[in-house]
């Protein structure tokens, strides 16, 4: 009787434990989440000033110019409509379409060395590179958390536990490899 | 070996226990050399009641305490470091940047951003926790490290924030000094008390020798404690911190490479750094007296190197970064 007192102990310590550290992961994994919107963020008020500071010496690079407007405004819009780590593939896609135009914006401003010196178009390429950076980076810890909090909840024998604590997969967020290897490659070409 | 992150609760809390174990040795020593005074002069037909030893228990607790908590601003002041809070050159934004990125990738708050000025590259972190850090960088390293290497070192840096390593790093540093200090004012007193010992001699015998012996006595151990303070220090610094806070960093930037290249840059660069003394050394990313014993495994560099040597650590992160390659190259 009393083995098995201590036996039915045992089990609840280590349910409510186990519980318990999903239950954390699970909002790291939500908090990872915010930090790459704060990011998308300020990389959505960062582009207006970039395309204004470049616009007047670039007329002649009108569509690239044109391309990042309209994949900042299309990601502006999805961001709005996403709520968390549910909606990772809309703003992924649209956060990546707008990675590859900025990119090949970025590209074309090297050539140009003469912007870059004036006024503060060199201080904004650094701005947004640490903002690439920063989302990146902020992607990476998303992910990484999320891996951990899915490996998780499958893996026995927090698995048992896995729908008290309402542990869903969470999407991670992915990279289109294709999409950010072409676009130095189509600048190569063009020079 | 295993990864960074299984380790990292473990390590957090072992550099907590290890934090919690050297206030306890540092004021069980005090107390032992207080008590101790005691037990000699009742036996020298002293009074009975141990003030000695609760005065220096006392002390040395109000000491800890104190140290705890200035021990970060200490050890910022002695290296003449200022504070980046409104960057104004472009090096400057840049830091501040790539700090805020790491500590995105890390996971942590971002830590105050601080400047020594001193040519020789170096840098290194204090506080008490990832909740309140600080990372200094020097002059030399902002000129000679390029963005990806100015974010692996920020990265390894970050890594002793988040492994709990800064609090234990601190507060030896902090303690260290305080040590050195009652020395240099316990050293001052003798000097100008001797005179008095010897006119108290010559007026009468009474009473005079025993306290004489045993401030003797104390000065002779206090000068012994110093530096035997100093290779707890070394002992308690185990290198594997440094392998693993290089781990980490590759973990934050996924650029062994980086890092790699930013400490042959450290290497190549060997001028000790002047501005960091030898108090607030085992916090640095690299030696920074230039100790010819970091670059030797062996008895030597056991006992006396606070970091691993240079070359094996560039040698893992190289093995990471090829690893790395090499999985990056092979068709899908």
């Amino acid at each position: 009787m009393l083995v098995l007192l201590a036996l039915a102990v045992i089990v609840v310590v280590w349910m409510i434990a186990a519980y318990n550290g999903l239950i954390s992961l699970k909002n790291q994994t939500v908090n990872a989440f915010k930090q790459i919107d704060v990011q998308l963020k300020r990389r959505h008020d960062l582009i207006p000033n970039l395309v204004n500071a470049v616009k007047g010496a670039m007329d002649f690079e009108k569509s690239t110019l044109e391309a990042v407007i309209q994949a900042r405004n299309q990601a502006v819009k999805v961001n709005a409509a996403g709520t968390g780590p549910q909606d990772v593939k809309q703003i992924s896609q649209a956060e990546n379409a707008l990675s590859g135009a900025l990119s090949r914006l970025l590209v074309t401003v090297e050539r140009y060395p003469e912007l870059k010196a004036t006024g503060n178009v060199g201080q904004l390429q650094e701005e947004l590179t640490s903002t690439e950076n920063r989302i990146a980076f902020a992607r990476q810890l998303y992910n990484d958390t999320a891996t951990q909090y899915n490996t998780k909840q499958q893996q026995f024998p927090t698995t048992l536990v896995a729908g008290l604590a309402h542990a869903e997969r969470a999407d991670l967020w992915e990279i289109e490899d294709q999409a950010e290897r072409a676009v130095p490659q189509v600048d190569l070409t063009s020079r | 070996m295993t990864s960074p992150v299984g380790n990292l609760f473990q390590e957090q809390e072992a550099n907590r226990r290890r934090t919690t174990w050297l206030v306890i040795g540092f004021v069980l020593f005090f107390a032992w050399l207080g008590f101790g005074g005691d037990y000699v002069w009742s036996l020298y037909g002293g009074h009975p009641f141990p003030l000695l030893g609760i005065v220096l228990t006392v002390g040395a607790i109000i000491t800890a305490r104190v140290a705890y908590q200035t021990g970060p601003e200490k050890v910022l002041w002695s290296t003449g470091a200022h504070e980046v809070i409104d960057p104004q050159t472009d090096a400057e934004r840049q830091l501040v940047n790539v700090v805020e990125e790491m500590s995105i990738a890390a996971g942590l708050p971002r830590p105050r951003i601080w400047i020594v000025p001193d040519e020789d590259p170096n840098a290194f972190a204090t506080g008490h926790g990832p909740g309140d850090s600080h990372i200094a960088v020097t002059q030399g390293l902002l000129r000679i490290c390029n963005r990806e290497e100015l974010q692996a070192v920020i990265g390894h840096e970050l890594g002793h924030v988040k492994n709990f390593d800064v609090r234990l790093m601190t507060m030896l540093a902090a303690l260290v000094g305080a040590v050195l200090l009652a020395r240099d004012g316990m050293g001052r007193m003798m000097g100008g008390r001797g005179s008095r010992f010897g006119r108290v001699e010559e007026e009468g015998k009474k009473g005079a020798g025993p306290l004489l012996a045993i401030v003797l006595a104390l000065w002779l151990i206090s000068w012994v404690l110093a530096p035997l303070v100093t290779q707890l220090l070394a002992l308690a610094v185990s290198r594997r911190r440094e392998y693993l806070a290089d781990d980490m960093s590759a973990q934050f930037t996924r650029n062994p490479l980086a890092l790699a290249s930013a400490l042959e840059k450290i290497e190549g660069a060997a001028a000790p750094t002047t501005a960091i003394t030898s108090g607030a050394a085992h916090l640095c990313i690299a030696d920074p007296l230039g100790r010819r014993f970091t670059n030797h495994e062996g008895w030597l560099g056991d006992v006396f190197a606070t970091h691993p040597p240079m070359g094996k650590r560039i040698a893992i992160l190289k093995g990471m970064g090829y690893a790395q390659l090499k999985k990056a190259a092979q068709p899908q």
